[in-house]
């Protein structure tokens, strides 16, 4: 008995709550997304979900993306760049504070890239830092950057949210309660739920105009339909079944955003294991995919076809689709000439998202029907990274790379693509001795052909960034060019 | 009165042949190719070219239940064919040494196995050993073994005090001899029934581990992957959902019916009572 009472009451409460804040502006959202970080430090993890949550709400680097990708001013109010593009040197803001009330100056900024870049650090972009010789306190507000080469890219990688700047008396605990200086401060974690930010009274930069945010978890597609449908979410980002956007669209409750995030779909293919190392072979198996197929079918519609690795929303993207047309007959004609006329058996090893199974489920078929065999093996993320991507044990997979500007991971030899070419790692040399901007889109032009033209990975479709929201929702990112879910400017409409 | 068949066994039989059928007819004919896809056409309702409508691929929805049958049959039938190869020797072996050491080591083994809900056994195999058909099979095989071991058991014990047994110690005939030639085919109405309700509780199994992704891998159709790829689409082309789920429905309902049906007409303490 009394625990009905004391619903009803607490009922009766929510209720008057409700009815009070339909008069308010609400200044409280909640915001959907599929994966759980695995923890809160942005700088020392790939987990993009922990971006999700921390990025430009509570950590904020020397510069940041805004969201049409551009790099502007973030703790960094100006800089100054040497002739020679060897010496940067950074104007802080002043009056900048952590959560916790310390102040945010030089020293930290150094702390941070040092920690970022020393020889134990757990940093998963590390190479972002690879050309800084030295970091230099010149005043509290002033800091230097030598570096060893001249990188055109270096604001740009700085912008990241693993170069975000975080405090040395913080730092012990920063995977469970992280300090930063930006808008929101993180409240409250309930682990397999949700986490819980609430606005930062001491921002040093134009205040966040709600008062309170909630992230919460939501991984099956299914049940994230039905927590917007019910608008137990007020946004969604990241909506993984885009088959039910056309319901949200038809619905006036709700608004859908699309668009752009910086995530390759690529067919991975692994070019060391025979028969895949044959050039010729996965040239065949470029042409036998129908690209507009996998997205009409695996993500009705949504997405860009793309011949390369690269954003073809990037003023440097060059259009190479035409090297992989669909054309099964100049596939079977490849097949044979590499000696294999009926075909071969390979794996496809699949992570969950919805674009890698049934991109996958549509590839097995189109690769079938020029007598290749793929054997679908479907696998958790945990296993994929296991087996696939530092296991390097696979045949083909589906994945999206999601990191910004990150054709650099063809110079690496031992990345799970396993694609070893030295003119390639030598243009990607050049480009980061190179700042000025025709010349770097020259280089990327060439690089991004190389790949194309040795037909590293099947490369798909450009993942388009699909987020649904309530329709008084303002202020939201539509498209990603990071992963991140700036809640800075978002408010609620009358 | 006797061998009168019922209605429900009728019916029963009537839809577990349908789905056999079906399976068995899909080796060498369907409507259209179940794996070919046809994406300019997905999600189309029912039509006379495709009776059970298409897919998100496109694919031919009434081909893929054929061939899911064919799945579901083969995965449940091999599956019941290990509970029953393991668990009636197992069964009868400790009915032949009743109270002895052999007869508590299998019987307390088999409440090990029980002691466990049997999809989640099921679904510990196969994380284990990877998703594939054949584990999905080794994994219902399994918590079939000490249903079929107990049932043989308590059948066995009751005859084992009968006079025609007797008779056979008496002649000198061994354990082993008297177990499969006089209790065995005195048992098997018993095991004809389990057998039928353990194969719809197959599917049922087989469904479930596929619906979970643990079942058979893609391409090949499975009933309960056609209904987890089903989940969101559910309210743009809910056909896509409900031919899948009302294949397991019927096929499971036949052959609870037909096993219902089966025991009235085989078992012998049932057919006294009526009487």
């Amino acid at each position: 008995m009394r625990r009905v009472r004391q619903k009803m009451i607490s009922a009766a409460a929510a209720l008057l709550l409700a009815a009070g804040a339909a008069q308010a502006q609400r200044t409280d959202i909640t915001v959907g997304m599929q994966l759980e970080p695995p923890h809160l430090d942005p700088t020392s993890a790939a987990a993009g979900a922990i971006d999700q949550v921390t990025y430009a709400n509570i950590f904020e680097g020397l510069t940041r993306f805004a969201s049409d990708g551009s790099i502007v001013p973030g703790l960094a109010e100006s800089w100054e760049i040497s002739g020679d593009g060897l010496v940067y040197t950074f104007r802080l803001r002043e009056g900048v504070k952590f959560h916790d009330g310390t102040t945010m100056d030089a020293e930290d900024v150094k702390f941070s890239l040092d920690r970022a870049r020393g020889e134990d650090s757990q940093n998963a972009q590390k190479a972002l830092f690879s050309a800084i010789a030295e970091v230099n306190v010149i005043d509290p507000l002033t800091v230097e950057i030598r570096l060893s080469q001249p990188n055109g890219n270096l604001l740009f990688n700085l912008a990241w949210g693993d170069a975000v700047i975080v405090a040395p008396e913080s730092i012990a605990d920063i995977k469970t309660n992280p300090v930063g200086t930006g808008p929101f401060r993180f409240s409250n974690w309930v682990q397999g739920d949700r986490i819980e930010i609430v606005k930062n009274p001491d921002y040093w930069g134009t205040p966040a105009k709600l008062d309170r945010a909630t992230f919460k978890f939501i991984s099956d597609p299914t049940a994230a339909f039905a927590a917007v449908m019910a608008e137990d979410v007020d946004v969604f980002t990241g909506f993984p079944a885009p088959e039910n956007l056309g319901q949200f669209e038809a619905d006036a409750r709700f608004q859908v955003l699309v668009g752009s995030t910086e995530g390759e779909t690529i067919l991975s293919t692994n070019n060391k294991m025979p028969p895949l190392d044959d050039v010729r072979v996965r040239k065949a198996i470029a042409h036998a995919i129908d690209r507009q197929a996998i997205i009409d079918g695996a993500m009705f519609g949504y997405g860009t076809p793309i011949g390369t690795h690269f954003a073809p929303h990037n003023p440097a993207y060059v259009d190479l689709t035409s090297l992989s047309q669909y054309d099964p007959e100049l596939s079977r004609k490849l097949l044979a000439e590499a000696g294999y006329p009926d075909g071969f058996t390979t794996t496809l090893k699949l992570p969950p998202p919805s674009y890698a199974r049934r991109g996958g489920e549509i590839i097995a078929a189109q690769l079938a029907a020029v007598g290749i065999k793929v054997e679908i093996s479907n696998l958790e993320w945990a296993q994929w990274l296991e087996q696939v991507f530092r296991g390097k044990d696979y045949g083909l997979t589906i994945v999206s790379h999601t990191e910004p500007f990150d054709i650099g991971i063809y110079a690496r030899p031992d990345y799970y693509f396993q694609y070893d070419n030295p003119a390639f790692q030598g243009l990607m040399e050049e480009l980061n001795a190179t700042t000025e901007p025709t010349k770097r889109a020259a280089i990327l032009g060439a690089a991004q052909a190389i790949i194309a033209r040795d037909y590293v990975n099947g490369y798909l479709f450009q993942l388009a960034a699909l987020t649904v929201a309530n329709a008084k929702v303002v202020g939201l990112w539509a498209n990603a060019p990071t992963q991140a879910t700036d809640l800075t400017a978002v408010y609620w409409e009358d | 009165m006797k061998g009168r068949i019922s209605r429900s066994l009728w019916l029963g039989a009537a839809l577990t042949l349908a789905f056999v059928g079906a399976a068995l007819l899909s080796f060498v004919w369907t409507p259209h190719d179940f794996a070919a896809m046809d994406i300019p056409n997905k999600l189309q309702p029912p039509s006379a070219v495709h009776w059970f409508g298409t897919d998100h691929f496109g694919r031919d929805i009434f081909s893929m239940v054929m061939v899911g049958a064919r799945t579901s049959i083969a995965v449940a039938l091999v599956a019941v064919g290990i509970g029953m190869a393991l668990g009636v020797p197992l069964g009868l072996a400790a009915a032949a040494r009743s109270g002895g050491l052999l007869d508590e080591v299998i019987m307390r083994a088999n409440d090990l196995v029980f002691a466990f809900p049997a999809l989640l056994i099921a679904i510990l195999i196969t994380a284990v050993f990877g998703a594939s058909a054949v584990n999905a099979i080794i994994a219902i095989g399994i918590f079939n073994i000490p249903v079929f071991a107990r049932l043989t058991r308590g059948g066995a014990l009751s005859l084992w005090k009968r006079e025609y047994i007797l008779a056979a110690r008496v002649s000198g005939k061994g354990a082993a001899r008297i177990s499969f030639e006089h209790i065995l085919p005195n048992i098997a109405n018993l095991l004809i029934v389990q057998g039928t309700i353990q194969f719809s509780l197959g599917i049922l199994a087989e469904a479930g581990l596929s619906y979970v992704g643990l079942g058979a891998q893609p391409p090949t159709p499975s009933w309960g992957r056609m209904l987890a790829d089903a989940q969101t689409l559910i309210g743009l082309a809910p056909h896509i959902a409900i031919f899948p789920g009302l294949a397991i429905v019927f096929t499971v309902l036949g052959l609870n019916l037909m096993g219902d049906g089966l025991r009235d007409l085989l078992d012998p303490r049932l057919r006294r009572a009526r009487t």
